[in-house]
């Protein structure tokens, strides 16, 4: 069965995330010829448009305005909106992200549609989209199809398999006015803190080197974040080390917190009590290192060390340096 | 000031999960008010307390959930509302339908809701509500101030702070680190066990069940892979280390 299908691109810092290839890839794969489309909003985004069309968008539509710099409801509802009238997509592919958990289930609500979040697979099971979704955070998994309407779903970063670009392969490229009139706008951003420590995002990164209520203070984090930067990787806490007010509960993983599924996850001084677990579980590979060998986080780590975070931190974070430098 | 707070009964987050027939089991399991939802109604009581008005909470649930309403009464809030009707329960789609239903009952400036509930985190009702009762939202917020009709607040958008304004009504949805929820005085708590409850069933709203029937259906509920648990590496610290690092390296390949 042919779909059709409208991904909304997911930028940050002026790039386009990995997730938004991901999604097209899975739109790629299920759409059965049908035409997949991608909505390219923000100011100075036209450049962004080319390289879409070697990760399987067929179309995209270009909306730029400097009232889409930044993420505005009202703003990117009423582009989306007019978009998703004119393409007429069966699905509309969002980002689980800070724009796309917000947006989607607006304009779901919008088009009385039923939409499905935090998706980590997708499959066509006798003809329906059959979705794969944790629940508790990834204590149970669920699997979700639409009985009618039009799917509306957002994707969890690192999760959809990644596919090759297929050079050579180009998108039709349409730019569309933005129409957004500044009256229309209820709410508006008066200004943007950058708050993140590393240009890592925890949803995204590929590795995360996380601390618990073992890391003690906010400055025993140093060796966690000199240990992130060498790996590339991004720094995340457990509930307790952000209760205690070590970091910022931005940093916070867990059943309250975010939910991550790194390629490698590093837990330095993390009991591992449940609600964290059900944060982190399901990342590929666990390494745990903490003081006391009964500790729960042992119970669900690949590889384990028993000993003093502040002692073995930092002899990792050398040894990685040596072995990476070769 | 009129506050409404929607909220939901959820799992204690400490909580395993136990499958039975396919479906979660509930016996002996703690019951707590969604954290998130803990944040709303905290922020809803302050607000009160700094402007005057009235905070009513309205949950969609099974009966069981009245004690979370009992909960957020203790803390302060006014007026506690269920919406029992099991012909109500369904996704996302279903529960905004019917909380937007319920909530035009009452007058309001401020809606305050969690970001997402602890159980199904698809973080959809709340957008869902503002966008059919027509009032803007600000989500994830970390910090909210109201003065004069002016709303400002804190929203977190993957670790980065936007300032966010607008004008009531408006809805906004609780982030953690938004605020520290108290817990329910002695006093408060005799009190919220005198108080009734206004209980709303589809008639009563004059929702057509069929009309709001979920869009969405849960084909499988299934739990991860148990872990069994992986290697504790031994031996001299320096060579863990370098056991380590060569087996990420080479056998996990995540180098």
């Amino acid at each position: 069965m042919a779909r059709k299908f409208l991904v909304l691109a997911d930028l940050r810092n002026g790039n386009v995330r990995n997730v938004t290839y991901e999604i097209l890839g899975a739109a790629r794969r299920l759409s059965g010829g049908g035409e997949v489309s991608v909505a390219l909003l923000g100011k100075d985004v036209a450049r962004l448009a080319e390289g879409l069309g070697a990760y399987g968008a067929d179309k995209v539509y270009v909306v730029e305005d400097a009232q889409l710099e930044n993420y505005i409801p009202d703003a990117y509802s009423s582009v989306l909106d007019r978009l998703i009238r004119t393409a007429e997509p069966d699905v509309v592919f969002m980002a689980h992200s800070a724009v796309g958990r917000d947006l989607a289930p607006k304009l779901a609500a919008r088009f009385e549609a039923g939409q499905v979040s935090d998706v980590i697979d997708v499959a066509e099971e006798g003809g329906d989209l059959v979705f794969t979704r944790p629940i508790y955070a990834g204590k149970a998994f669920t699997k979700v199809k639409f009985r009618e309407g039009r799917v509306f779903a957002t994707v969890r970063p690192n999760n959809l398999p990644a596919v090759e670009p297929e050079s050579g392969r180009t998108a039709a490229v349409e730019t569309v006015p933005s129409q957004i009139s500044a009256d229309a706008l209820r709410t508006f951003i008066r200004e943007v803190v950058k708050k993140s420590t590393s240009g890592v995002d925890l949803t995204e990164a590929k590795i995360i080197v996380s601390g618990g209520r073992g890391v003690k203070s906010a400055d025993g984090f140093k060796p966690l974040y000199e240990l992130a930067e060498v790996l590339g990787a991004a720094v995340g806490a457990s509930r307790g080390a952000c209760d205690a007010g070590y970091c910022d509960y931005s940093l916070q993983i867990g059943q309250t917190g975010k939910v991550v599924t790194p390629d490698l996850y590093i837990a330095c001084g993390i009991s591992g009590a449940i609600q964290h677990l059900a944060g982190m579980s399901n990342s590929k590979v666990i390494v745990a290192i903490n003081k006391d060998p009964e500790a729960p986080i042992f119970k669900v780590a690949n590889y384990g060390i028993v000993g003093d975070l502040f002692e073995v931190v930092p002899m990792l974070t050398e040894e990685f340096k040596k072995v990476l430098a070769e | 000031m009129n506050i409404i707070v929607c909220m939901k009964q959820t799992f204690d987050t400490e909580e395993r999960i136990v499958l039975e027939n396919g479906k979660i089991k509930e016996d002996g399991v703690k019951f707590v008010i969604n954290p998130y939802d803990e944040y709303a109604v905290e922020e809803a009581i302050r607000l009160k307390e700094q402007h005057g008005g009235q905070v009513t909470v309205i949950t969609l649930g099974p009966s069981r959930a009245e004690e979370a309403l009992r909960t957020a009464l203790a803390m302060g809030a006014d007026e506690g509302v269920i919406i029992d009707d099991p012909s109500l329960f369904g996704d996302e789609y279903t529960a905004a339908r019917v909380l937007a239903a319920a909530v035009q009952k009452f007058p309001y400036d401020i809606i305050l809701c969690g970001n997402q509930a602890v159980d199904d985190g698809s973080g959809q009702v709340a957008v869902r509500l503002a966008e059919l009762l027509g009032i803007p939202h600000i989500g994830t917020i970390t910090k909210l101030e109201v003065a004069g009709g002016k709303v400002t607040a804190h929203r977190d958008a993957e670790g980065d702070v936007e300032v966010v304004e607008g004008t009531l009504p408006v809805l906004v949805t609780a982030q953690q680190g938004l605020n520290e929820p108290r817990y329910p005085s002695l006093i408060g708590i005799r009190k919220a066990n005198k108080k009734s409850l206004t209980r709303f069933t589809a008639a009563d709203l004059g929702v057509d069940a069929g009309a709001v029937r979920a869009r969405t259906e849960i084909v499988e509920t299934f739990l991860p892979q148990p872990k069994t648990g992986g290697r504790i590496l031994e031996g001299d610290l320096a060579d863990q280390v370098k056991e380590l690092v060569r087996a990420l390296r080479t056998e996990e390949k995540v180098l």
